[in-house]
């Protein structure tokens, strides 16, 4: 049977598993843990008995043959030949992983009139570009792209399969590894080759970022993983010539049953978070919407986008576009600066993984200052207009 | 059924996916053991299926039709299904066997997709844009391949379905947005902005406290042992942790001037200069 098992003579009957248990699915009974219907089989007690007296069985069902599936394969997200900034950082990735499993990186490229962005992601030092060209393959249709993908792996037959966690990628990829049958980790921060196995070692936050799960997908293939923006260095651009090769494929285009109608791009320097290098975000600190100017001004000053809390987005202070957290956008700049935000769990969820946080709040036992680097503890309407200063906005 | 609020009568099939998490505003690290605590953590419905499930009911104002809920969870995902009945959908059902146990987002979405082609067809089937607890959102595009439709994610509106049942939609990305045409039925995943959800009404509450709920198991979704729960999922956790805990910050209490002043320049130290040119986005 498989399941969840426990290995009566290691277990000791501390009850760790109890309470670790995110589903209050375990109960103690004569020592021994009970698995109740709640169980989801999520492991949070495998990890935590101290004893390594649990385990979880997998029955396992037809093996698939590894052997055939070599390589990396990127996905080379772009919009109209404009690559996104995500690819980059996705081959940095790859290419690190060239090294501990020495098979070639390859990145798809498909759409209408991309031959340009094919010669620029050679830049980034891979092997092989496969370039599907074609006139019908277009922006924002992605029951096309994913049909035209499966083509691809099916053809090429890579053993791992990256694109980055944006709203394409975690729209397309899950529709892809639903084609070839195949696992797919969402959103990973952490990405490595297991030595013996050679597997790929899918790290990635869950429940809002308060545990890390590492993920193997062990008998399917391509294991398919997608990457969190802006947590991956970016692959430098090659110095030298380029080596690696175009490679132009023949694939099949059915149509698309979406029909793009227009595209509106919210222009304004202050909206794009999940690019920006500086985020600035208000909280409900700001007590009332006439403030957010000074917020918003900070953000200038600092050359940064504007993000909120969702206490202010539903306050109706501020567009949703511009919530960070569980519920709104997850983003990861280089500076976070929490203006008036208290730090509860479903924001940090969104901004924690930040490399650098500065919070500003006027109460010193404010959860945000648990994960700060740098607070200031003080009135922000005496903060902000300094720091706005200080940097000569 | 003549509703003043209707738009035109198109009596659509709609079906919302639901899942029942943990209300993660609960759950702690415990800084000792760096564990998950559980304090009697309670379940609630997904917040982002709250909005799906709202905005199926607002199409069923506008245009008519039924409403179904659907989950996938151990039995006591039924009184998630029996909350969602309180807002006014038609009818749910649960999907609920050990055989679903460990399951990944492809067993989930085939589970999940067996039963609406059982209960189908759909004109518009509605997800959230993901689960707090999994927080993949891939789920909604997995049951659309598997039902051989298109699917649209991230949907903060739904601007109107035609006379010739196409959709026009909302796309929200990460700078700006995108209207989509489709001809049903299609797939929608949806984020907060979408609406606001209505409470229950008195009555709502009534007849969800009687509704009967049918439980299904894979047996008769004609689902394979290998197909479903941990066996039907090639991902597997090989490991849960906690993330290090962040090491205590600087914080300045003093003059604001020399606080800021402090601030700034340590952070020139370490090599970022905020500044007006140096642009918000790359
Ligand atoms: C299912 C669910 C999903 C959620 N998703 C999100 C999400 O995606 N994003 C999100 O942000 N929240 C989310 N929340 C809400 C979250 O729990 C908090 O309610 C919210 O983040 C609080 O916003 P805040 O920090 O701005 O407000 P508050 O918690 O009210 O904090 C305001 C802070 O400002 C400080 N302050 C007040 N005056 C001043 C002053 N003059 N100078 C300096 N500091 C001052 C106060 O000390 C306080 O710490 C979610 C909640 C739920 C239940
Ligand atoms: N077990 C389940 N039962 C019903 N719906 C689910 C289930 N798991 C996921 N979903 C739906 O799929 C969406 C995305 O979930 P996920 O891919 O797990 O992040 C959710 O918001 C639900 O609408």
């Amino acid at each position: 049977m498989s399941g969840i098992q426990v290995i009566v003579h290691k277990c000791v009957g501390c009850g760790v598993c109890e309470q670790v248990c995110p589903y209050g699915a375990i109960t103690m009974e004569n020592d021994l843990p009970l698995f109740g219907p709640e169980c989801t089989l999520c492991g949070a007690c495998v990890e935590a008995c101290p004893y390594d007296a649990i385990i979880i069985v997998k029955e396992t069902s037809e093996e698939v043959d590894p052997s055939g599936y070599s390589g990396i394969l990127v996905y080379a997200e772009h919009r109209s030949g404009r690559i996104a900034s995500v690819v980059p950082e996705i081959i940095g990735a790859a290419l690190a992983l060239k090294k501990d499993l020495g098979e070639p990186v390859a990145a798809l490229l498909m759409g209408k009139d991309v031959s340009a962005a094919a010669a620029e992601l050679l830049q980034y030092g891979i092997d092989t570009v496969y370039l599907a060209d074609h006139p019908d393959i277009r922006d924002f249709e992605e029951d096309t792209a994913a049909e035209v993908f499966a083509q691809v792996v099916r053809m090429k037959k890579p053993a791992i399969v990256l694109g980055g966690g944006t709203v394409e990628g975690r729209s397309l990829l899950p529709r892809v590894a639903v084609k070839l049958r195949t696992g797919l980790t969402a959103d990973c921060t952490e990405l490595a080759i297991e030595p013996e196995s050679r597997l790929l070692k899918q790290t990635r936050p869950a429940f809002g970022g308060n545990i890390m799960a590492t993920i193997l997908t062990e008998r399917n293939r391509p294991q398919m993983a997608t990457v969190r923006h802006k947590v991956m260095s970016e692959a430098p651009r090659l110095e030298g010539p380029v080596t690696g090769t175009v490679e132009k494929l023949k694939v099949t285009v059915p149509p698309s049953a979406l029909e793009v109608l227009e595209f509106v791009e919210e222009r304004s320097d202050t909206v794009n978070l999940t690019e920006a290098d500086v985020i600035v975000s208000a909280g409900r600190g700001i007590k009332d919407p006439k403030n957010l100017v000074l917020v918003e001004k900070l953000a200038l000053a600092a050359g940064g986008a504007l993000g909120a809390s969702r206490a202010v987005v539903d306050a109706g202070w501020i567009p949703y576009s511009h919530q960070v957290g569980q519920t709104g956008k997850t983003v990861n700049p280089t500076v976070y600066i929490a203006c008036g935000i208290s730090g509860a769990i479903q924001h940090l969820a969104g901004m924690k993984s930040s490399d650098i946080i500065v919070a500003v709040n006027s109460d010193e036992h404010a959860p945000i200052f648990e994960v700060a680097d740098y607070g200031i503890v003080g009135d922000l309407f005496e903060v902000i207009p300094e720091m706005i200063k200080q940097l000569g906005g | 059924m003549s509703d003043s609020r209707m738009e035109q009568p198109l009596n659509l099939r709609l079906a919302v996916c639901i899942k029942q998490v943990p209300d993660t505003t609960n759950i702690r690290i415990n800084p000792e053991t760096n564990t998950l605590m559980r304090e009697g953590v309670a379940s609630i419905i997904n917040p982002f299926d709250m909005y799906a499930l709202e905005e199926a009911l607002r199409l069923k104002e506008r245009y008519g039709g039924t409403v179904t809920v659907i989950s996938m969870g151990p039995p006591q995902a039924e009184a998630a299904l029996r909350d969602a009945l309180s807002f006014g959908p038609d009818k749910a059902v649960l999907l609920s066997d050990r055989a679903f146990a460990g399951a990944d987002t492809l067993a989930t979405s085939l589970t999940l997709s067996a039963a609406l082609k059982k209960l189908g067809p759909f004109d518009v089937i509605l997800a959230g844009k993901q689960a707090m607890d999994g927080d993949t959102g891939q789920v909604g595009p997995g049951i659309a391949e598997n039902l051989g439709i298109p699917h649209v994610t991230e949907i903060r509106r739904i601007e109107a379905i035609a006379e010739d049942r196409r959709i026009t939609v909302q796309r929200l990305l990460e700078d700006g947005y995108v209207r989509l045409r489709a001809a049903l039925p299609v797939l929608l995943t949806v984020v907060k902005e979408i609406n606001e959800p209505r409470l229950p009404s008195l009555r709502g509450k009534m007849n969800a406290k009687k509704a009967e709920i049918p439980r299904w198991t894979a047996e008769e979704l004609g689902l394979k042992p290998e197909e479903t729960g941990l066996n039907g999922s090639p991902t597997q956790v090989m490991k849960i942790f906690t993330p290090p805990k962040p090491e205590g910050g600087k914080l300045f209490k003093g003059e604001v001037k020399e606080s800021v002043a402090t601030l700034l320049s340590e952070l020139t130290g370490a090599g970022i200069l905020l500044g007006k040119g140096r642009g918000g986005a790359r």
